[in-house]
């Protein structure tokens, strides 16, 4: 990488912009928003394991939510029950209420390929398949049946634009996506998931694999998708929680400990538990 | 601290130093005997048969009571009985490693079935499959569609190329069902994930992801089940191999000659084995010719697809 772009780069760790969303919201009226998704009691277990305790939240439109917690205290397991993920893990077992826009996502009668196309999901590894640029953006729309290919076109440019990586992408559309470094690959999965044009965006720990720079322009970039997207983020890093999230929630084993502003939660905590996890007493 | 001591020549340490020597020299010279084996059987076949390897051999058929002439109705009824082998177990095992990898309950008691059944097919002695053919396929199934569509007549009910390449399909079916699965094992689980949290069904992830992912792996699959069958006789011994039979098969009813029965037939049924000696060492020769070229396809094949998913 040229000393230029390394320059560039760091300014953009520090626009202006970003500096403002650091220690909470950008959204000075805190107005609450209506709530996207929420979940009632939700109880979810392994086999004889609870990995999930009664977990009561609700999670509100275009506003980014962070889930943070020591390994194992369930919230990946939370992210992946807004999904149905946890449908393909055999010994999986949930109660209680998960509702999205007034729907229970776990009613049998509702058809997960729908849900699934409007709660996208990013993952902690980034995962292209080893097809073209093209190809990993257009999987989505094509399996929902889109075949018309001026507008998977369109849908690729339009994904791949959201997703600020359109630059790096356009003249190698239809080369390998295994030729992209680890941050340029976690966005492009980004922009996978928008293909589908979902409402949610679920991020399981999506910079954990990356370096200070990538990491900088995926919280940038969650930053702008907040503007049309309900985000839900799980974060193993206290200060990207602080960046990026105008809500917190702390999981401590499988329990919801607690949930609020950002700004609050890690200024002035309610509960003794939140306050030695982010002081980093323990976790 | 303790020193170091440099009297390696003595006590403990002239122990442990001997025994790495003798270790590795016993496994070096266990691993040099199997490749002298290997080159002892190669080279004395090659040397035996490389002499009467020509166009006429392979292009004629056998003369003067299978003493001279060539083996050409041999060779394409292995071909035609392989081919028809691998329609019917490449599918039904490829199928069967799809369910077992992607659709069963890892430990049900019916995905625990399938698995002991596949093992222990693969365990059963060949020429077992070759009576199970028989008394199934020819005397069972053939027999009963006999009775059904042209009573009092033989037609299916004896021994023909489609039971004998069924036969075959089940010896060959646990090699496909184990390499399918392998294969489907290497796919990474986060691309299915990814598939699938993209709204995919699981038939389209297995369609779109998995069958393109473990790709080179059905085809080596496909390949050493092929290269097997090709190999083997027991199995047709009784339920199609045809002792002497100059025309190639014509019709799913006719009986075939192939190259390993006809080994077995020239070396110890005909009348007069001396005068056939060169023919099996060439017959052989063609033999091993034919599976290692299958192995060596299957082999490059395997990494063209692999560098064709990533180059893609």
């Amino acid at each position: 990488m040229s000393t230029t772009m390394m320059t560039e780069q760091n300014e953009e760790i520090l626009s202006p912009q970003m500096r403002t969303t650091i220690g909470g919201s950008t959204d000075v009226s805190n107005k609450a928003r209506p709530v996207k998704v929420s979940t009632k009691n939700l109880d979810l277990f392994y086999g004889a394991k609870q990995a999930l305790k009664g977990v009561t939240l609700e999670i509100h439109e275009k506003r980014v939510t962070a889930f943070i917690g020591p390994s194992g205290c369930g919230k990946s397991t939370y992210l992946r029950t807004l999904n149905r993920m946890n449908d393909t893990i055999v010994g999986c077992k949930i109660t209680g209420e998960v509702i999205i826009d007034g729907v229970d996502i776990y009613d049998p009668r509702l058809d997960v390929v729908e849900l699934r196309k409007r709660v996208g999901m990013v993952f902690q590894k980034s995962n292209p398949f080893p097809k073209s640029i093209w190809e990993n953006v257009a999987y989505g729309p094509k399996i929902l049946g889109e075949r018309n290919k001026a507008t998977l076109n369109e849908i690729v440019e339009k994904s791949l634009r959201q997703a600020a990586i359109w630059d790096e992408a356009k003249d190698r559309l239809h080369h390998s996506a295994l030729g992209f470094s680890g941050g340029q690959q976690q966005r492009l999965c980004i922009a996978r998931a928008l293909a589908t044009n979902p409402e949610v965006i679920l991020m399981d720990e999506p910079a954990s694999a990356l370096d200070p720079i990538s990491t900088a322009k995926i919280e940038e970039l969650i930053f702008e998708l907040k503007k049309d997207y309900t985000i839900v983020i799980v974060t193993h890093n206290m200060q990207q929680a602080a960046r990026v999230s105008d809500i917190t929630a702390f999981f401590y084993l499988g329990e919801l400990i607690e949930v609020g502003h950002t700004r609050d939660m890690f200024t002035n905590p309610a509960k003794k538990q939140t306050e030695d996890y982010i002081t980093g007493r323990f976790g | 601290m303790a020193q170091f001591s440099f009297a390696g020549t003595e006590g403990a340490t002239f122990k442990r130093r001997l025994y790495g020597n003798v270790a590795s020299g016993v496994s070096g010279f266990a691993a040099l005997v199997i490749v002298a084996i290997v080159v002892v059987v190669i080279s004395s076949i090659f040397i035996g048969g490389y002499k009467n390897f020509t166009w006429e051999f392979l292009t004629q058929e056998p003369t003067e009571g299978m003493t001279a002439g060539g083996i050409y109705p041999a060779i394409i009824g292995t071909v035609i009985m392989t081919l028809l082998m691998s329609v019917m177990a490449v599918p039904l095992g490829t199928v069967t490693a799809i369910y077992l990898s992607e659709f069963a309950k890892a430990n049900s008691a019916f995905a625990r079935t399938i698995r002991f059944a596949v093992n222990t097919l693969a365990s059963i002695p060949s020429i077992v499959f070759g009576l199970f053919g028989l008394g199934f396929f020819v005397q069972f199934v053939g027999k009963g569609m006999d009775d059904i569509m042209t009573p009092g007549n033989l037609v299916w009910g004896q021994p023909n190329i489609l039971w004998a390449s069924m036969t075959m399909g089940l010896l060959t079916l646990p090699v496909v069902i184990v390499s399918v699965e392998e294969a489907i094992r290497t796919v990474p689980r986060d691309l299915v994930d990814a598939s699938l949290a993209l709204g995919a069904t699981r038939l389209q992830t297995i369609r779109k992801i998995i069958i393109p992912g473990s790709l080179s792996g059905i085809l080596t699959g496909m390949i050493l089940a092929i290269s097997r069958g090709a190999g083997e006789v027991a199995p047709i011994l009784f339920t199609g191999a045809a002792f002497f039979l100059p025309q190639i098969p014509h019709a799913l009813t006719s009986q075939f000659m192939h190259l390993g029965y006809h080994i077995y037939v020239l070396s110890t049924q005909s009348a007069n084995v001396d005068k056939t000696i060169p023919l099996q060492y060439t017959t052989t020769m063609v033999l091993l010719l034919l599976t290692f070229t299958l192995n060596i396809s299957a082999v490059v094949l395997r990494s063209r697809v692999r560098s064709k998913l990533k180059a893609a």
